[in-house]
């Protein structure tokens, strides 16, 4: 087993978040939240572009070395008494997950938020065997409680209105606390409440790490809410699951990295709490847990390493690039049927799922290039999403029409004198077509296009044509 | 895959990333690793934490107050126990606050300032709890935690309201600042090291930032600084 996803109703899915109004709503808050802050802290951050190069070669370095990084990680977690398990895939690593938590006798397991939790299906696995699992960041909480994924990697309730969060607290909390349920203070204070109970039963706590320190046998969190530190420190076990390219050299590197997360995904200057773990609690602790555990799971990723996606093993997850994205913020992140959703997702979820899976997914972009001009690690996102939709064509998967069509293009570009004439043709006919207003309303063979905004009627002019005629005129 | 039936999954990963990377088994630790490991080095350092005194602290307040941190400057560790009283009063507090049994705050004369402190873990629901921070840094307003006897981790996060003392000589411009003091103390690091920038909060209804999600509604920091003249 792989990473799951619906990706294959991709089109259908899109229409249905098109006509969905609640969601529209809220994806309007993207543009004006996230966005706007990142650019503000970036501007106050003279270093932003040279931090971009160093964090971009950071990764470079310690994906080029894994093997080593990845001993090395082993090694120290080793000697502070903590335990480090590979898992080759989603089922290993949920089966190494079940173990450590049967011989803690856990029956309650709380989490910090974590995608590859996410990606491996953690929740449903423990509790298929009968241990009660509870997502405790407020959003992983809240779409925990509607039974959905997150639709987005850092907010992953982005896409639920608070009256739908009112909703879910009256189903599974009951009665109305004295505050009521039409704030989003009140709202928040009530889950604050439920899941402080469920922190302090908790037998286990299992957290995400948005970085593992080589030098250090460290694992980092990057949160908000505290509740990953809840996780981590009350119950007498902590296990870390992170994804093998996860690793970084020393501390430094962790920092440099920390730096460009938190703008990208916030625009914080800094998340409310970076804690670092080394091993469990030491023998004149009075709190912490008994015992660490991290389990590194792969998953598809080795086979990303020495191939054309390698720099998408890069990415630090600030989603970043989903909040900058047209797509994105026009369907939210349900649609693309992946945890991974946005441009990120659009080259991830194929490597992770399989193109066959996932190959509508990289066609669902306009290639503005937004995506990598945001992202911190400078990710050729688009270039990436080009690579897949060369395989999904060169492997057939392409839809009927569209091969037909590029066959028909491939016939043409080969003949250049039948390409200009065709394409004079082409153009003048649709001058013409567009009359005065300069656009056209429908076309043949166009309504994926047409069905949603007009196409400005070309000039009458071909490129070529207009090309020779600049260069005779000069 | 090539490789033996029952191959640990340790294994089998490694085995996948070694063959990725082109690699023909196991390989010697490149000098390029080794090296980087052992002398760790420092990236690029923001200038605008390169400062020295005053300004390094002007920088650390401002920055702590944008992250809705509250910071009150003492001119001794002996003004600490009324200053908490303050933060009593002005929030409508009673006047109680817990200390960790090992914590050198405990050895405060808390006598006079009528805060009645008990020295014991921190429980959920406290409303006051008092920690001290190792060190400050400046670039981001960011208070730097150790765990251990003296600052327990779970004190952090379960009180309502955290108070924690930062003396000025611990402040430092960055985080790299923090890691070099530390391996000067000698690695391995501590259980947990907790950088904290303001109070808890989450946006993740309706993207509203509200603070007090899941640990302190409130973080005051209590900035004991000889050149505050107060």
């Amino acid at each position: 087993m792989t990473l799951a996803t619906q990706s294959r109703n991709f089109p259908e899915q899109v229409r249905v978040a098109r006509a969905d109004g609640n969601l529209q709503q809220a994806l309007g808050r993207l543009k004006f939240g996230l966005t706007l802050m990142r650019g503000a802290a970036v501007d106050r951050l003279p270093e932003f572009e040279r931090l971009r190069d160093e964090a971009a070669a950071i990764r470079d370095h310690t994906l080029t070395h894994l093997d080593h990084y990845l001993l090395r990680f082993e090694q120290a977690v080793t000697e502070r008494g903590g335990h480090v398990h590979f898992a080759v895939d989603a089922e290993s690593a949920n089966a190494i997950i079940l173990e450590i938590c049967r011989e803690a006798g856990a029956r309650k397991v709380t989490k910090g938020k974590s995608m590859v939790t996410e990606e491996i299906e953690l929740n449903e696995h423990l509790a298929a065997h009968g241990i009660e699992c509870l997502e405790t960041d407020l959003g992983e909480y809240i779409v925990q409680l509607r039974r959905e994924r997150p639709s987005h990697i850092v907010a992953p309730a982005i896409h639920v209105l608070k009256s739908q969060v009112a909703d879910a607290f009256a189903e599974h909390h009951g009665e109305a606390p004295p505050g009521g349920r039409d704030e989003a203070a009140s709202l928040m204070a009530e889950a604050r409440a439920v899941i402080r109970r469920h922190f302090l039963e908790a037998d286990v706590g299992i957290t995400g790490a948005n970085f593992a320190i080589a030098e250090t046998g460290t694992t980092v969190i990057v949160t908000n809410e505290g509740n990953g530190d809840l996780t981590q420190s009350l119950p007498k076990v902590h296990i870390a699951v992170t994804g093998i390219e996860k690793v970084v050299p020393t501390l430094e590197d962790a920092s440099t990295l920390i730096r460009l997360l938190s703008r990208s995904a916030t625009g914080q200057e800094a998340a409310v709490y970076n804690t670092f773990s080394t091993g469990p609690r030491r023998a004149e602790d009075p709190d912490g847990p008994e015992a660490f555990h991290v389990v590194l799971v792969d998953n598809g990723r080795s086979s990303m390493l020495g191939s054309e996606f390698q720099e998408m093993l890069r990415c630090i997850r600030c989603g970043a690039c989903l909040n900058h994205c047209p797509v994105y913020g026009q369907v939210g992140g349900q649609a693309y049927g992946s945890v991974y959703p946005g441009p990120m997702g659009a080259v991830l979820t194929p490597s992770l799922a399989g193109i066959d899976a996932a190959g509508h997914l990289p066609n669902a972009s306009t290639f503005c290039g937004a995506c990598e001009a945001v992202c911190p690690v400078r990710i050729p996102l688009p270039k990436m999403m080009r690579h897949w939709r060369e395989r999904e064509f060169e492997s057939g998967l392409a839809p009927r029409t569209q091969r037909l069509g590029l066959g028909i293009w491939r016939f043409a570009a080969r003949r250049p004198r039948l390409y200009r004439t065709l394409a004079a043709a082409g153009a003048r006919l649709l001058r013409i077509a567009g009359g005065r207003r300069g656009y056209l309303r429908r076309l043949p063979l166009g309504r994926g296009w047409t069905a949603w905004r007009d196409l400005p009627a070309p000039a009458g002019e071909t490129f070529h044509a207009a090309w020779r005629r600049r260069r005779h005129e000069r | 895959m090539g490789m033996p039936p029952g191959a640990s999954g340790r294994d089998q990963v490694l085995a996948s990333v070694r063959r990725a990377l082109g690699r023909k088994g196991e390989a010697p630790e490149p000098e390029a690793v080794t090296a980087r490991l052992a002398r760790p080095q420092q990236n690029t350092i923001p200038m605008r934490a390169q400062l020295q005194q005053p300004e390094l602290t002007e920088l650390f307040l401002s920055m702590a107050a944008d992250a809705q941190a509250t910071v009150v400057r003492l001119p001794s560790r002996e003004r600490v126990p009324a200053a908490v009283a303050d933060f009593c009063r002005e929030h409508g507090l009673s006047a109680q606050a817990v200390i960790a049994p090992a914590s050198p705050l405990a050895d405060l004369d808390w006598s006079t300032g009528g805060v009645a402190v008990e020295t014991r873990a921190v429980r959920s629901g406290d409303p006051v709890a008092l920690a001290t921070a190792a060190a400050g840094i400046a670039e981001t307003g960011t208070l730097a935690l150790l765990s251990g006897p003296e600052n327990p981790v779970t004190g952090n996060f379960l009180p309502d309201n955290h108070l924690v003392v930062l003396e000025e000589r611990d402040l430092l411009g960055t985080p790299e600042d923090l890691w070099a003091m530390l391996r000067e103390r000698g690695l391995p690091l501590p259980r947990t090291v907790n950088w904290i920038t303001g109070p808890s909060r989450s946006g993740d209804i309706e993207m509203t930032m509200l603070m007090g999600a899941h640990g302190p509604i409130r973080l005051h920091i209590l900035f004991v600084d000889a050149g505050s003249g107060a």
